[in-house]
């Protein structure tokens, strides 16, 4: 096999397998090929033993960087019988099947390298794709290969399967999708079929006259393919009108269930009377139309998941010590008392006191501060934080369900269903359409009662079925549909379309600060003190290399090219202070103000001191970078919407946010403090959009109108809300926001429409008139018309406000 | 006029074997993703050259 050679040329080199272009001095070579790391070089030369070469011919540099950098050690829990029983899909003993989300694959080459996993172990029997989901379906031996194996293959190749306790109890629902596809199919066969042999029927004028035996036939077919569409197709538009007459509710279903009854035994009872065909071609179309706008209404983001907990972000096993050794336990059942081990990286699940000496904490997920926190022995730890220099042990003090973090899950925000509470203005157009439509059949039918008491009944009956708001709810679905469309290709993801009106009559946008406004992984860094040489620059970059505290981490990135081929001597970290370590005989310590001998308390954000040969230099002082967009954002936001910004952060940034956001500005936010506020807000009668990113964000996001999770890759973890913006998609706000606003008057444009076919129609049942044929053509011909409007001005709508990228 | 009535019979009868193969792909999984299918059909297996004990 041929493996094309490229040259090698430090000038735009890049990595084979994932295209990154990193610093050139780390790259590592392999067959001519040039490899950023060792872990994309490990995937070429497992792809090349097995002669899968020829992913690299299917798109260029399709390895995922991101996805490797994720541990592939903590699979271990999996083989755990609890936790793998709740994985496994099915099993015989001999073979299993297990489904694994992998939110890394992001092209086809991906597919293609995830469905040759049985070229990579023969273990795997096969394995096939869910694109959409991002999900891999495998079945394996199961003496072959280990189920822990198989995710640590998966993750070496660059797909690690996303595991969460969140998933596993998810996993049981059963999508709803494959039973909407099987009623628009039943509905649409059963519908063409009626059309078929009402034909005859329409034209059965004059000449034409139908044979009473066929006439019979057609009409009694008619009727029994209608059954199915009566008792399957419809069966959602009954149950829930049923749900909210029950509770005294009248939504835009109610009116439809009534429209379909009524349709029907009127038909029966011409057909049964011998006295016409009935007009369930119109009923069974009808049917087929709005199950089809429900389809592309519904069908919106199968591979985001809008319901995510708590127990999504924690792992599902943690290993703790016993007499006996070391266990993987279920994250649930954990006990007071256990004795964890947390290793680098990974999140504390449960409230604990540390045991070890010494432990550097990382807060952001739950309070949005970004510095580590250290935490000495004896001292209390909550759950959330994730432990970032060495393993630790600590003793458990709450079940993870107990938890600090997790009883912002047991507010009532998190109970309530918004979709329920908030009544849209369609409900309310609806509500009137309904009572105006009844009215008029009641009235057509007590008028005739006294002109000829025959016509009376048909008249009535016509009426509630040609003026059925049919129309009203296509109008709407496919509105929504389109604007879902449109919003998710721009970047904000809905997770429904009772989000839409929910997000388009806002008054209010509360800012998260962390991962909201700022970009998340970047700080600027500033220098203050004595002029560093260029040896000290080299020096600092390479000592902050050797760690991994997240400051230490940004500062070696800033001097990434001075940094290069220096080496450094008796490392030493004292986690949580700082580290110290020599180069060409020159003692530089990195650390603290107190750690390195600087002025403590002058502190603004968060700052990194150096000192050479125990002087001190300077320091570093580390801003979050805003996003660039931000000043435009909320100068545009600012003449419609009621701005504000709540923080977990300290307020060290409170001057430059002052210039943007004014006074209205909160700090020190804890998660309880955010949803508090939010619902002050709400108290003073306003409609508030909450955007936010973190876990700590997550009860205001719920109690908020709409919550937006800004997520800098949709297909990463984000706290359960109503929407997602992606973070490129940020500086397009204003304009999206817009376009929900305005997508409320292309239905209220399309129910115009409908209303006009609607006078059409009422006036030919009115009159007494009403003939299948002309319901036959009036139905249709309001349907199309309605989604041809609808779709087209919310496309034309979305290239005029430049809602996408381009 | 009896042939009609025969027609109609086998129409419908076509119809539903139609009707069937529809249920029989929605309960086979075919509509659960309308996406990676179509990536799926363009690889080509021309790299296996290693002994293949495949039993696809």
């Amino acid at each position: 096999m041929s493996i094309p050679v490229k040259p090698i040329n430090d000038v735009g080199l890049k990595c084979y397998h994932c295209g990154d272009s990193g610093n050139p001095k780390s790259f590592v070579y392999a067959d001519d090929h040039a490899f950023c790391c060792d872990g994309c070089k490990t995937v070429y030369e497992l792809l090349k033993e097995n002669d899968l070469c020829t992913y690299y011919n299917i798109e260029d540099r399709p390895g995922n960087k991101k996805a490797q950098e994720a541990a592939s050690a903590g699979f271990l829990s999996l083989d755990d019988a609890e936790i793998s029983n709740k994985i496994i899909r099915f099993t015989d003993g001999n073979r299993a099947r297990v489904v694994f989300s992998t939110p890394g694959m992001h092209c086809s080459s991906c597919i293609w390298l995830l469905e040759h996993l049985n070229k990579l172990n023969h273990g795997v029997i096969s394995s096939t794709v869910n694109f959409p989901r991002k999900e891999v379906t495998i079945d394996y031996l199961v003496g072959e290969i280990k189920l822990s194996e198989l995710a640590g293959l998966m993750s070496a190749i660059g797909y690690p399967p996303a595991i969460s306790l969140g998933d596993l109890e998810l996993k049981k629902k059963k999508r709803a999708s494959h039973s909407r596809v099987m009623k628009i199919g039943i509905a649409g066969f059963c519908f063409g079929n009626i059309m078929l042999m009402s034909f005859p029927d329409y034209f059965s004028i004059g000449d034409l006259e139908l044979t009473p035996g066929l006439r019979h036939l057609f009409a009694w077919l008619n009727l029994v393919l209608a059954l199915p569409v009566l008792l399957f197709s419809a069966s959602e538009f009954f149950v829930s009108a049923y749900k909210t007459i029950r509770y005294k509710e009248l939504n835009i279903d109610a009116p439809i269930a009534l429209a379909i009854t009524v349709t029907f035994l009127r038909s029966v009872y011409e057909i049964s009377t011998d006295t016409g065909m009935g007009y369930l071609d119109s009923m069974s179309g009808i049917v087929f139309f709005m199950l089809i706008g429900r389809y592309f209404q519904d069908r919106t983001y199968e591979n985001l998941s809008f319901e995510r907990d708590y127990k999504s972000y924690f792992p599902i096993a943690v290993t703790v010590k016993t007499k006996d050794g070391e266990h993987s336990v279920p994250v649930s059942k954990l006990q007071p008392g256990d004795e964890m081990i947390i290793r680098t990286g990974e999140l504390i699940p449960a409230d604990c006191t540390l045991i070890s000496e010494r432990a550097s904490l990382d807060y952001s997920f739950v309070t949005g501060e970004a510095d580590p926190i250290s935490k000495s022995q004896g001292e209390k730890i909550y759950a959330g934080a994730r432990q970032m220099n060495g393993a630790i042990h600590a003793r458990v003090e709450q079940a993870t369900s107990q938890s600090y973090l997790t009883q912002l899950w047991n507010n009532d925000a998190f109970s309530r269903n918004k979709e329920e509470e908030h009544k849209t203005y369609i409900d309310s157009i609806n509500r009137w359409f309904s009572l105006a439509v009844i009215l008029t059949s009641l009235t057509a039918g007590v008028v005739w009662y006294f002109i000829d008491a025959t016509v009376a009944l048909n008249a009535a009956t016509a009426v509630l079925i040609v003026a059925c708001p049919c129309t009203l709810l296509l109008a709407s679905t496919f509105t929504h549909a389109s604007i879902l469309k449109w919003l998710g290709k721009s970047g904000l993801y809905l997770k429904n379309a009772n989000t839409i009106d929910r997000v388009g009559s806002a008054t209010a946008i509360v800012f998260d600060k962390t991962g909201t406004i700022t970009a998340a992984h970047e700080a600027e860094v500033v220098y203050e003190g004595s002029i560093l040489l260029e040896e000290d620059e080299a020096a600092i970059g390479a000592l902050a290399a050797q760690s991994g505290h997240p400051l230490s981490r940004r500062l070696s990135e800033y001097y990434n090219e001075a940094r290069e081929q220096v080496v450094v001597e008796q490392i030493s970290e004292v986690v949580g202070k700082g580290l110290v370590g020599y180069v060409g005989g020159k003692q530089y310590v990195l650390g603290s103000a107190q750690f390195t001998g600087g002025e403590a308390g002058a502190s603004k954000g968060a700052n990194v001191w150096v000192s050479k040969n125990g002087k001190v230099l300077g320091r570093f002082i580390f801003h979050n970078k805003f996003r660039s967009s931000l000043g435009d954002v909320v100068n545009e936001l600012k003449g419609n919407y009621h701005l504000e910004l709540l923080s977990g952060d300290h307020d060290a940034e409170r001057e430059m946010l002052t210039a943007v956001f004014g006074n209205e500005m909160k700090f020190n936010c804890t998660p309880d403090d955010k949803l508090e506020y939010i619902k002050q807000l709400q108290h003073q009668g306003k409609k508030v959009i909450m955007m936010g990113d973190g876990l700590n964000d997550a009860g205001a996001l719920q109690k908020a109108e709409a919550g937006i999770a800004v997520s800098d890759g949709v297909n990463n973890y984000f706290p359960a809300c109503d929407a997602v913006l992606d973070a490129k998609a940020f500086e397009r706000l204003p304009r999206l926001l817009r376009f929900t606003k305005q997508s409320r008057k292309i239905v209220i444009a399309s129910f115009v429409i409908s209303v006009l076919y609607n006078f059409v129609g009422i006036y030919f049942s009115v009159t007494g008139q009403m003939s299948p044929l002309i319901a036959a053509i009036l139905m249709p011909a309001s349907s199309f018309s309605v989604i041809i409007v609808t779709t087209l001005s919310a496309g034309i709508l979305a290239k005029r406000l430049k809602i996408s990228q381009n | 006029m009896s042939a009609m009535f025969l027609l109609i019979g086998a129409s419908l009868l076509v119809a539903a074997g139609f009707l069937f193969a529809f249920i029989k792909a929605v309960k086979s999984g075919q509509y659960e993703d309308d996406y990676t299918p179509s990536v799926r059909m363009l690889f080509d297996d021309t790299t296996d050259k290693s002994k293949e004990e495949n039993s696809k």
